[in-house]
């Protein structure tokens, strides 16, 4: 069992982290427009196209328009879509394609901090990602309060919490095709469940003890109420919630990455 | 001062095969040593144990002085690796792969950018410092590889199997590069499958089959003590000769 030893962490990672911006920096504005644009076309599509057929001010999306609800949601889905895209698609390319992880680790850099680069750098894309979407609906005057600002530290964690798990599919992956079960068994259905469309209590009562289980219900629930300006009800519970699953997702994925890798 | 490499006893099992059966084998410094074998003989298999990315069952290594695989990171930070299969980052220029692969030795960038314009002439590359990594023919891929090996100015440099897949002269020009790192005093352990590699590069070397070296000397001293007479009289005998004599004549894979 020696593979899931404790990771030994270097700030070796860092060296990783600006490897993966320097390729980024190459197409930066083309990447974040297309990250744009998928969420962007949900949120004005169901925003304005659903949400006019809907009395403005209901109380279930927080006393504000529907779109404001959707808004906050799709900060969230955005970033943890961005963090699995990036753990699992890019980071399989340079693990298995392009054998990049192997020609890393024959300089002086461990396994593990190639991973934490990776960890690393996934959450600060999929924080570009939320961030663009939330100075989108700045721009629109859906966001109230400067408490939003504390909207950026939260969707960070958010990245994290979602790459962590998606280093772990990678990790198992035989190939890309097996990424797609992870989108439509866990991905799509989470987005479903977890507030980002409709206020929670929409879901019948054994579907919502569900929901509490689900990630993506404690960031929407500590990123909402930031754009609404008001202060989250339980932050540390969600915040809890959403670092421990990193944590712990991060060592199982460093386990089996070494076993694939390593043995 | 301590070997550059030294191995002792080393072991490595997966399921119910001894890939590697206890061998041992030093360099001195200065030398250029040559594991040979067919495939799955555990040529690479040796080199990964040596360079701490897989751990050995049994046996004890020390790389440029450090005890390996519990301190692989220190050990590496002065060797370099040429990989058996090309593994140059496909996003960058030449020169970038040599600046990022750089940073992964904490090397400042002022150090780095005097080195590479150097490293990129060393391999013959420098009127492609800008050129994407796609562009380049397998023997650029190979020299730009064997520059990203030297960005550390390594004591050790471990090559795994440097020029399989190159046509004649991209192969001469490798070796002409390798015999000038050697003149300047760099140690070097290879593995291949051209025994004219083997003979005109290696000091000494080791033959290797199913997990264990079963002859090693000086080229000449095996041709000496192996095949005493030519099998052909129309050419002396030669390295090749000796390894089909040790390994046999039956397809490994």
């Amino acid at each position: 069992m020696s593979h899931f030893a404790p990771p030994r962490l270097s700030l070796r990672a860092v060296a990783v982290w600006r490897r993966n911006f320097l390729v980024w920096r190459k197409i930066a504005i083309p990447s974040i427009l297309g990250n744009l644009a998928d969420p962007m076309i949900y949120m004005f599509g169901l925003g304005y196209g659903l949400g006019g057929l809907l009395p403005e001010a209901l109380p279930a999306f927080g006393g504000g328009s529907y779109i404001a609800f959707l808004a906050a949601g799709t900060v969230c889905a955005s970033t943890m879509n961005a963090a699995s895209f990036e753990t699992l698609y890019s980071a399989f390319a340079r693990m298995d394609v392009q054998k990049t992880w192997e020609a890393i680790m024959n300089g002086p850099v461990a396994l593990d901090d190639v991973m934490l680069g990776e960890l690393f750098w996934a959450a600060a894309k999929a924080t570009l990602s939320g961030v663009a979407i939330l100075i989108v609906v700045a721009l629109l005057g859906l966001v109230q309060s400067p408490l939003a600002l504390w909207a950026i530290p939260a969707i960070f964690l958010t990245g994290l919490a979602f790459a962590a798990p998606g280093l772990i599919v990678t990790a198992l992956a035989p190939s890309y095709d097996y990424f797609m079960y992870y989108f439509t068994l866990f991905v799509t259905p989470m987005t479903l469940l977890s507030g980002v469309f409709f206020p929670l209590d929409q879901l019948p009562a054994g579907i919502q003890a569900v929901s509490q289980m689900l990630p993506l219900t404690h960031a929407v629930a500590l990123i909402r109420p930031l754009l609404f300006g008001q202060v989250p009800e339980t932050p540390l519970l969600h915040i809890a919630v959403l670092a421990g699953l990193a944590l712990a997702c991060f060592w199982i994925a460093l386990g089996l990455t070494r076993r694939r890798l390593l043995s | 001062m301590a070997a550059p490499l030294e191995v002792r006893d080393l072991r490595k099992r997966y399921g119910d095969r001894e890939v590697v059966a206890g061998i041992s084998f030093a360099l001195a410094k200065g030398e250029c040593f040559g594991l040979l074998g067919p495939n799955g003989a555990g040529k690479t298999t040796t080199l990964r144990c040596c360079l701490g990315l897989t751990t050995p069952d049994a046996g004890t290594i020390a790389m440029v002085g450090e005890p390996v695989p519990a301190r692989a990171r220190e050990a590496r930070e002065r060797v370099g690796v040429v990989p058996q299969f090309d593994n140059l980052d496909p996003d960058f220029s030449a020169a970038e792969n040599l600046l990022v692969f750089g940073r992964y030795f904490a090397i400042d960038d002022a150090t780095l950018r005097a080195r590479i314009p150097r490293l990129l002439e060393f391999a013959g590359l420098a009127s492609k410092t800008d050129a994407n990594i796609r562009t380049l023919s397998g023997g650029m891929k190979r020299r730009l590889t064997l520059a990203r090996a030297l960005i550390n100015d390594p004591d050790l440099l471990v090559l795994d199997e440097p020029t399989t897949g190159l046509d004649p002269q991209a192969r001469h020009l490798i070796w002409e590069r390798l015999q000038g790192l050697l003149a300047d005093g760099k140690t070097i352990l290879l593995t291949t499958h051209f025994m004219e590699e083997a003979e005109r590069l290696c000091h000494r070397l080791a033959i290797m089959d199913e997990g264990r070296i079963i002859a090693e000397g000086t080229p000449q001293a095996l041709i000496a003590q192996h095949i005493p007479v030519s099998p052909s009289p129309l050419r002396p005998a030669n390295l090749e000769d000796v390894f089909l004599e040790l390994t046999g004549r039956d397809l490994r894979d």
